[in-house]
């Protein structure tokens, strides 16, 4: 039964969002990711996760707000068919913090889609990046770091809106990054976040 | 009180049932249809042979074009085949499919803001269902539905999109919001939707020797298949003359490859096939000169389809729908020519040969 809601659900995420799926100068793989995207629409998380190659998909949990989808029974119910890591980002404690939280849960199976701009910007801009990502690829220096780059998806569902309207969009996944030796954080998020830019383009 | 219910019951199941006659090709389009997908598997054959001719006096990028477009007609052929020979609201289904697929691309690439959502939503998921319903149900039921499908989008859509935008309270270019969003239903929805509507006509012929309007006795099916064949032979022959003998550009800025000996040649050639595909194997109820004109006509509007979607994708800068967004193929750059043919040649059918 829920193999079979999975699926419906991963259908309609992929008719509503028209979405196309680039891997540029990578491939699908099951080792351990963070995909990092911008962040444009509520359905990001979903659209992205939907688009991974099944075997990927049940290996790659999406980190999502858990104000949004434990807000009422239809999304209770659909944050638990695709298993995300909720954060709470209201209480963010010092000793325990979501990047701690997000190594124990992601252990050594499991990958993770961020969004490292924090929160949606209804221009559709990028904004800059927030310091989790450089957090990530310090404590776990294994893990390829995934730059997406999500296309058009705020037109599909702006914010505030219920209803999506169906057009296309695009997803283009490029090559893994790594935080170099003695590179700053500063430095670093500057780069992850223009290798995000750079999909736009290409 | 419970007989009444199971009449009306069993009454709204056999209206249900007549969607499901099918009854669109009888044995001359077949024959019609058979030719075509010959000659397009032929063109297929000579594509991949020039193909591989590297000492060849034709652009390679040319033959590539060319290649790509055969194999588009043929697609098209075959899944039209497939769903001519399945009941007939099958093929109304498929035309909606599309019709949907176009708007996609259409808005896609026309910027919309914030507050036209909403009214998107309803254009996408009432008024394109809603007139591909009507077109099922023509020739059905206790309404007139025809008087509903002409009006829907030319009447109610078209005011109901800057209404319900005007009340959401952002002003910017509302004009031409409006107009994008309007348009974009008219040629992708509305005049698409006059394809498969061809298939619910009830037409008459006149008798050569006495002047009298019969009914007529073919399928709805070859009406279909005669604006598709012509349209695509059209688009064919225009791209060939184009390249090959065309000299005077019509309007470089919007098109710098239609010239206007592909555009008078393809008429005339159109023209005449049209002719001729009445003559030898005939799948309308029009006389032969009859078919010639309506052949001519279709070829003219599918030309101007094709200046036109040229002239919005010069205008929003970009080539083709199909890179409008990474990977996707461009729907709307192969249906352009019928879209601006289809409702054409459905009134003019409909005006000279309807009975009923």
């Amino acid at each position: 039964m829920k193999q079979v809601s999975i699926a419906v659900l991963t259908m309609l995420a992929k008719f509503f969002s028209g979405a196309t799926v680039r891997w540029v100068g990578c491939m699908p793989d099951e080792c351990q990711r963070v995909y990092f995207a911008n962040h444009t629409s509520h359905l990001d998380a979903l659209v992205l996760w939907s688009s991974l190659p099944k075997n990927v998909r049940v290996l790659t949990r999406p980190v999502a707000a858990k104000e949004y989808w434990s807000g009422g029974p239809v999304r209770r119910y659909v944050s638990s068919l695709f298993n995300p890591l909720l954060i709470d980002r209201k209480q963010v404690k010092v000793h325990d913090s979501p990047i701690d939280l997000m190594i124990r849960e992601m252990g050594t199976t499991y990958s993770l889609i961020i969004f490292p701009e924090g929160g949606r910007n209804p221009s559709g801009e990028t904004l800059e990046f927030k310091s989790g990502l450089y957090y990530l690829g310090k404590k776990r220096p294994d893990l390829e770091l995934m730059p997406v780059y999500i296309d058009n998806l705020n037109r599909v569902m702006p914010k505030g809106e219920f209803w999506p309207v169906p057009l296309l969009s695009s997803i283009s996944i490029g090559a893994p990054i790594w935080l170099e030796p003695g590179e700053s954080k500063q430095d670093f998020l500057t780069r992850a976040r223009q290798a995000v830019l750079d999909l736009k383009e290409g | 009180m419970s007989q009444w219910f199971a009449i009306a019951l069993i009454g709204s199941f056999m209206n249900f049932a007549t969607f499901f006659q099918s009854n669109l090709l009888d044995s001359t389009t077949i024959l019609l249809l058979v030719a075509v997908l010959v000659t397009l598997v032929v063109f297929t054959a000579l594509g991949q042979y020039l193909k591989r001719q590297p000492e060849i006096a034709i652009d390679q990028a040319i033959i590539r074009t060319f290649n790509n477009r055969v194999i588009a007609w043929l697609t098209i052929f075959v899944v039209l085949t497939i769903t001519m020979t399945l009941p007939q609201v099958v093929t109304v289904v498929f035309f909606g499919v599309i019709s949907f697929w176009a708007l996609r691309e259409f808005i896609t690439m026309t910027p919309t803001r914030r507050g036209d959502h909403r009214t998107l939503f309803w254009v996408f998921f009432l008024f394109t269902p809603f007139q591909y319903y009507m077109v099922a149900r023509l020739n059905s039921g206790a309404f007139d539905w025809y008087a509903m499908y002409t009006i829907l989008i030319p009447v109610y859509a078209s005011l109901f999109i800057p209404g319900r935008i005007a009340f959401t309270g952002d002003s910017k270019r509302f004009l031409e919001r409006t107009a994008k969003i309007q348009f974009g239903l008219l040629i992708c929805v509305y005049a698409l939707s006059h394809a498969p509507a061809l298939l619910y006509l009830n037409l008459g012929q006149y008798n050569p020797t006495t002047g009298v309007k019969e009914i007529w006795a073919g399928k709805t099916g070859g009406l279909l298949l005669f604006l598709i064949v012509m349209v695509q032979f059209s688009d064919m022959v225009q791209f060939i003359w184009d390249r090959l003998i065309g000299k005077h550009v019509i309007a470089p800025s919007v098109n710098n490859t239609r010239t206007w000996e592909g555009l008078i040649g393809a008429a005339c050639l159109t023209g005449l096939f049209g002719m001729l595909v009445q003559l030898v194997l005939p799948v309308t109820p029009f006389t032969w000169y009859g078919s010639g004109v309506m052949a001519l006509l279709i070829s003219i509007m599918g030309s101007s389809g094709k200046m036109t979607m040229s002239a919005i994708k010069r205008d929003r800068g970009i080539e083709d729908y199909g890179t409008l967004v990474h990977g996707h193929s461009g729907v709307l750059d192969r249906i352009d020519s019928v879209c601006f043919a289809a409702p054409i040649f459905f009134h003019v059918t409909r005006f000279f040969l309807s009975v009923g």
